[in-house]
């Protein structure tokens, strides 16, 4: 039974070595490379004597940024990847939380490693990746490995302005990509383009089933996604045929009526996740292929990737809602009410992951871990955790899942996972600021941000770039005279969230 | 030009937008603003820049976006 992620470029490697595994369209890497680099950077932290533990990467999204992943889990560590995106600030509260004593940059970043508030060693990738590769020390690390050993530790928006390190693990990775892969029907002819940035685990879609098919992933430059005729010309000049990406990277190509100057001419998978779809934009990718499998995935990072799917075989009609649908196989969905008892039909629930895919939960994090990887409330017999995602959802007539609303300030943006209380924490922080809160308008996809205090609107934004990564940042900056309160003294939310409709 | 000004800081209020060339180059815009901008720009001047126009060299400037919607305002 495989029980270590690397298995799959470890056989993959003897049948396909010249193989190209990953590429930007620029630089790439074959399987024998991606191996032999991965296992030097592996026999590097053995030397260095860094075992079990954190190894922050610290690079651009590139071919090699998938080879540091896998040399840190080559040599019995976790990946920590963190990116030149995100404000010095909040790397800063990372490193904090992980405390780890490595971090491996490329000639980007490396300049703006040193100046984070970070004690351990700072290497260049490029100076590591030749290190010569130790056999048998590799080999016993790989012994001595066990599935629940965790892969990565990836960031998610905390509401407490501290973000949220989410473990993952080998059998948790390995059963979302064999499920992944029976689902959207990957195989030896797939040609992956990979959207998401390397620092999400919905990454993951792509780099283990390249490693595990042995085919190519193109990590395509994020600035190709600002412009959609150019993105489309990339997808064919590779022969992409199968994209996993976000709802507002596919939305934004068929809302510019980019399928009237060029046309997708391999795709025949095309799975989004993130957000909904909205029922026009994803009428206009139906239409432009008609031939192509259209699967929705939903999921949190707390349960390893996507754990449910739904597969869209028709034209939408406006005002449908696009189901979430049914649980990977593996997986329970568990619907609770508010008595903790599975919610009846039509009722709505809280919906709760159990199984494999669950993550062992934050690292470095006991507190905000028990807060939602719970006991199950079903079983009073022995100890078996839960995730409550704090999504509200239902079932529709056919048995599949609905989404429905957040139970609390969690917003969906861009394809981004933010807690608008991270956004106000980091506003309040500000001098010149008195309060604040954050609305999110869902109609035009803007974060609104509301204060009250003598700071200017410009300067806000300024100091702001320093604390939040850019998908955070406000899209709309207001002041008020005063902030209009509840009876009880609190922020009255709803007042404005009719503010923002009105505007 | 002022209206289109507006609308750009709107979107980045600490950005100057007047002098600075390489809005794309220097990733100050990201494909959030795009949309925005495109968006706005139909409300503002009637203009629809479809995919086609959606380039680089037409977004690197506030000028640059300028002459492009006094080109598409001729075409129609």
């Amino acid at each position: 039974m495989q029980n270590h992620i690397l298995d799959y470029l470890s056989e993959t490697v003897k049948r396909k070595p010249d193989k190209t595994a990953f590429s930007d369209g620029t630089d790439a890497l074959s399987f024998q490379e991606l191996s032999d680099q991965s296992r030097s950077i592996g026999t590097w932290l053995h030397k260095e004597g860094i075992y079990r533990e954190p190894v922050v990467i610290f690079m651009e999204k590139h071919p090699k940024t998938v080879a540091a992943f896998l040399g840190a889990v080559a040599g019995g560590c976790f990946y920590v990847p963190v990116d030149a995106e995100m404000p010095a600030a909040r790397i800063d509260l990372i490193l904090e939380n992980v405390c780890a004593r490595v971090i491996i940059c490329d000639g980007s970043t490396f300049e703006m490693a040193g100046k984070l508030r970070f004690g351990g060693k700072i290497v260049l990738y490029d100076e590591i990746c030749r290190t010569g590769i130790d056999e048998q020390a590799l080999g016993g690390i790989y012994d001595a490995a066990v599935d629940t050993d965790p892969v990565y530790v990836v960031f998610t928006s905390g509401s407490t302005g501290v973000p949220k390190g989410v473990t993952g693990c080998h059998r948790s990775v390995i059963n979302y990509i064999e499920q992944l892969s029976e689902i959207l029907g990957f195989g030896e002819d797939s040609v992956f383009g990979n959207q998401t940035p390397l620092y999400f685990d919905a990454s993951m879609k792509e780099i283990y089933p390249a490693l595990k098919f042995g085919v190519t992933a193109y990590l395509i430059p994020k600035t190709l996604f600002l412009f959609p005729v150019k993105l489309i010309a990339f997808l064919n000049e590779h022969r992409i045929n199968t994209i996993c990406w976000v709802v507002s990277a596919l939305a934004m190509i068929s809302a510019f009526d980019t399928f009237k100057t060029i046309l997708p001419a391999y795709l025949r998978t095309v799975a989004f996740m993130g957000e909904v779809f909205p029922i026009k934009q994803f009428n206009r990718w139906k239409d432009a292929l008609p031939e192509a499998d259209f699967v929705n995935l939903y999921g949190p990072t707390e349960g390893t990737g996507v754990c449910c799917y739904y597969r869209v075989k028709e034209k939408l009609a406006p005002g449908q809602a696009m189901p979430v649908g049914r649980p990977f196989k593996n997986t329970e969905i568990l619907l609770l009410n508010e008595k903790n008892e599975r919610a009846g039909e039509g009722e709505e629930g809280e919906i709760c992951i159990r199984g494999t895919s669950l993550s062992p939960g934050y690292y470095n994090d006991p507190v905000r871990t028990e807060a939602v990887f719970v006991q199950n409330p079903l079983n009073k017999a022995y100890p078996e955790k839960i995730y409550r995602t704090g999504d509200i959802g239902r079932y529709n007539e056919n048995g599949e899942l609905m989404f429905v609303s957040r139970k609390d300030y969690q917003i969906k943006h861009m394809g981004h996972r933010i807690e608008l209380g991270e956004i106000e924490v980091n506003v309040n922080m500000l001098d010149g600021v008195k309060m604040s809160c954050c609305i999110y308008d869902q109609k035009k996809s803007k974060i609104v941000l509301y204060y009250v205090g003598e700071a200017e609107e410009r300067d806000m934004a300024v100091s702001l770039k320093e604390k939040l990564p850019r998908y955070m940042m406000p899209n709309r900056i207001a002041r008020l005279d005063k902030m209009p309160l509840t009876a009880n003294g609190k922020i009255d939310r709803a007042a404005l969230q009719e503010k923002v409709q009105g505007k | 030009m002022q209206e289109l000004l507006e609308i750009l800081r709107g979107l980045h209020p600490d950005v100057d937008f007047e002098n600075c060339k390489t809005l794309i180059d220097d990733k100050v815009l990201d494909s959030f603003d795009i949309i925005s901008i495109v968006s706005e720009i139909y409300e503002e001047f009637d203009v629809t820049i479809s995919a086609e126009y959606i380039k680089p060299e037409n977004f690197n400037s506030a000028e640059a976006l300028y002459s492009l919607i006094r080109k598409l305002e001729d075409e129609e």
